[in-house]
């Protein structure tokens, strides 16, 4: 009744054209940005900021650098979390070595040097498929960790390998308060966004899904398969490397190499797959869903337990969180295999022809 | 539609429960308590937190609080993970604006991700015997406290441990630092570094991957490289698996030493015969022949008030260094209460002072009963550390016993190395360091 594209009638081709061609869906979005940039910054607590919306926020940007890589283009890869601490470290150094580099370049630069360490560990994706290169990718992971402990100069001789990451002004003004940085995390995760959006709608990403597809077919019909993937591998990893610069100077302010672990590779990978694989939505959706869910239970079963007061001490209740977590983690993946970005475009189908179906 | 509105009725729900952050009673003495009880660390945090948890509670029963302030706390699980950590803290925070005792993470990679965030929010964070260890200088770390000893000064103390058993000299010697490759087991090597040079002994290091659960190959070049000691810095799986290793190579144990992190029943008790004789660092006793931790058991379990669910962990190691972190915490509550008044609740800003204004001596320790639980602790602004002390333990193949008295590490050595590594984070972050004269 409410969401239907009747009566739009579209008259050039850029309208045609355009991200979101139902009404609708453009106030929507409008109406999201309007909230994320000035809603939430009025009401939302110190703790939202930094507990909830920042870590959400930089999690969705990795997730849809990884959901190029393997959901557009159909390569699998382990390797997320290391090209995250790539990203991080370099921008570190970028800070600390050049005098007065601006921070969102150091930004850029750490996502720019993760697309070169990514194009080197996609080399091996020009020979080998599937699961094979998931383990090709993991060398990645523990390369770059033991690289980083390995030399101190990457950490500026920090005896332990972690890094504190620098104070982050811009134009005169310091990101300092949690608003700052989420404003901050909030404007690069919008661009980039974006900007991976039209990418997967043009030719870059169509060259991406004609590989994924069929890669055979795709060299036959003219894409050059070597540049597909790299570029892949590539962009992906950018995504992942300022994700990771994010993560380290407006999330936690120092990691370690060991915090970059495989685990949060699979963290990554998982977000994906709940979310939607070869979705931008689902990479915030499935960030949410890995990030917040565990959150959620942590705060509401404690209360339940309370209120019903039921026997159970702490430790089980944390036990009982994650088995929960398992749970709805299968329940999703069998209602919806797809992800849950899947269902959402089902509702919307079918909120098209509500409340008349037939 | 309905799915619509269940949506929203869900993120209404979500909204007031957090919106609700129950704030502590403002006559209450408040702790945030970061901790973790389950994850692949689970049963040390379990023994440690139990005891920290059992004295807060002891205090309440036993003495009605502190000066008469009734503690409360509050848990929320980290499970040793750094991004669950500071999401733990950050909804402990608001709880503890009123008031706010020292926090104690039990996780190095926690504990940095928090330095910076805690001296924001004008929280005490404490870091007993790991963390940030170039904290000990207060000029630039106002807020963190590795209390009482550090993995530097242990390393040199065991140096000295087995320097005295040497009979005082250890020129020549062959020394085997056996580590966890991770922050954890590369900060001492700054200092194993500087002793080598002093004592003239031959260092070879050698780094275990994490988890270190295959450790055929670092054993075979000990027994090529037939050291006179091997010290090891080990966590969680690798400790139980050193042992075992260095028995299928022949190699003595009681020339093993280990921190205070590879020196738990955990370690032992898996080990079997392999660990008889092995010996490790430790800042506390365990048993429950401590007059406190006896008196705990009476005091606390007796009325059915106890934090641990397996009480056979009541008296380890890790058991009775939470509640010596315990201790100190709240000696430190009571110091400041002396300077901003008794009887009252005090806020993350004057436990600080408190902390920094230590004053633990042996006569206090011995009316608390806690004698061969913690050394004597004096802190100050230059010296966040506040004693250095460490003993050494060795397994007997059924508990720890104490083999040696506190032995301080060499203080002169290693102490300018915190002030290094101290000036160049100020120097990164841009902090101008506080001048410690005019502290008061």
């Amino acid at each position: 009744m409410f969401y239907r594209e009747a009566g739009q009638f579209k008259t050039s081709y850029g309208a045609d054209q355009q991200i979101l061609p139902i009404r609708q869906d453009r106030i929507g979005m409008v109406v999201l940005l309007a909230v994320a940039f000035l809603g939430v910054p009025m009401f939302a607590s110190e703790y939202w900021f930094s507990a909830i919306l920042i870590p959400f926020l930089i999690f969705a940007l990795a997730a849809l650098g990884l959901n190029i890589l393997t959901g557009y283009a159909g390569q699998l890869s382990l390797g997320s979390a290391a090209f995250m601490a790539v990203g991080a470290y370099a921008a570190y150094n970028f800070q600390l070595r050049i005098e007065g580099i601006p921070i969102l370049v150091s930004f850029l630069l750490g996502g720019v040097v993760a697309a070169g360490v990514g194009i080197l560990f996609g080399l091996p994706s020009l020979r080998i498929k599937g699961f094979y290169l998931a383990v090709a990718t993991l060398a990645a992971q523990f390369f770059i960790v033991w690289c980083l402990t390995k030399f101190p100069w990457l950490s500026n001789n920090s005896s332990s390998g972690v890094i504190s990451a620098q104070k982050i002004i811009i134009f005169g003004h310091e990101f300092n308060s949690p608003q700052d940085k989420y404003l901050l995390v909030l404007g690069i995760v919008v661009v980039l966004a974006l900007a991976a959006k039209n990418l997967v709608r043009g030719n870059v990403g169509r060259s991406w899904m004609a590989v994924r597809d069929m890669d055979v077919a795709a060299e036959v019909i003219g894409f050059r398969i070597m540049r597909t993937k790299l570029t892949a591998f590539a962009v992906s990893s950018f995504y992942c490397g300022v994700a990771g610069a994010l993560y380290a100077f407006c999330y936690l302010g120092s990691v370690e190499p060991d915090g970059f672990s495989l685990e949060l590779s699979f963290k990554i990978l998982f977000m994906i797959i709940i979310g939607g694989v070869g979705s931008i939505l689902g990479s915030f959706v499935g960030a949410a869903f890995i990030l917040l869910l565990p959150v959620l239970l942590d705060v509401l079963l404690p209360a339940l337990s309370e209120t019903l007061s039921l026997p159970v001490d702490g430790a089980s209740i944390s036990h009982i969180q994650t088995m929960i977590f398992g749970a709805l983690i299968m329940f999703f993946l069998i209602v919806e295999p797809h992800g849950l970005a899947r269902l959402w475009q089902i509702a919307k189908e079918k909120l098209r022809l509500w409340p008349f179906p037939h | 539609m309905f799915k619509q509105f269940k949506s929203v009725a869900c993120a209404a729900a979500v909204a007031a429960v957090f919106a609700a952050p129950g704030a502590a009673m403002a006559d209450d003495q408040f702790f945030p308590i970061p901790s973790y009880r389950v994850g692949p660390y689970g049963a040390n945090g379990e023994a440690f937190y139990g005891g920290f948890i059992d004295y807060l509670n002891y205090v309440n029963m036993k003495n009605g609080g502190i000066n008469g302030v009734k503690i409360t706390w509050e848990e929320c699980e980290t499970e040793y993970n750094n991004a669950k950590g500071v999401e733990c803290y950050e909804r402990l925070k608001s709880k503890a604006k009123v008031s706010a005792g020292p926090i104690h993470t039990m996780s190095t990679g926690i504990s940095y991700a928090l330095v910076d965030k805690s001296a924001q929010d004008k929280l005490p964070l404490a870091m007993m015997g790991y963390g940030r260890t170039d904290a000990v200088d207060g000029s630039v770390f106002p807020y963190a406290f590795p209390l009482i000893t550090t993995y530097q000064m242990q390393a040199s103390a065991i140096v000295k441990f087995l320097k005295d058993k040497e009979k005082g000299s250890l020129d020549g010697k062959k020394i085997v630092f056996l580590y966890h490759d991770s922050a954890y087991g590369k900060e001492p090597i700054v200092a194993l570094e500087a002793e080598s040079r002093l004592n003239k002994f031959n260092l070879v290091q050698i780094p275990v991957a994490h988890p270190g659960n295959e450790q055929g190959a670092q054993w075979l070049k000990i027994r090529q490289e037939k050291p006179d000691y091997v010290i090891f810095w080990g966590w969680g799986v690798m400790n139980q698996t050193a042992l075992k290793a260095a028995q299928k190579v022949g190699y003595p144990r009681d020339k093993i030493v280990g921190s205070w992190w590879a020196g738990s029943e955990e370690d032992t008790v898996p080990a079997g015969d392999a660990a008889k004789g092995y010996m490790s660092a430790t800042w506390n006793v365990a048993g429950k022949s401590v007059p406190l931790i006896a008196d705990i058991e009476k005091v606390v379990y007796a009325g059915g008030h106890g934090n641990l669910k397996d009480k056979s962990k009541l008296g380890t190691i890790l058991y009775n260094r939470g509640v010596s972190a315990a201790v100190v915490s709240v000696e430190a509550i009571y110091k400041a209460q002396e300077k901003y008044g008794k009887g009252k609740s005090m806020t993350g800003e004057q436990v600080r002072w408190g902390l920094e204004n230590l004053n633990v001596t042996d006569a206090r320790i011995k009316t608390l009963g806690a004698t061969g639980l913690l050394p004597e602790v004096k802190t100050s602004c230059s010296n966040h550390e506040g004693s250095g002390k460490v003993k050494i333990q060795q397994w007997d193949g059924a508990k720890w016993v104490p083999v040696s008295d506190w032995i301080e590490g060499n203080k002169s050595l290693i102490h300018p190395l915190f002030e290094a590594s101290a000036k160049q984070y100020a120097k990164e972050k841009g902090i101008t360091p506080r001048d410690c004269s005019k502290e008061k």
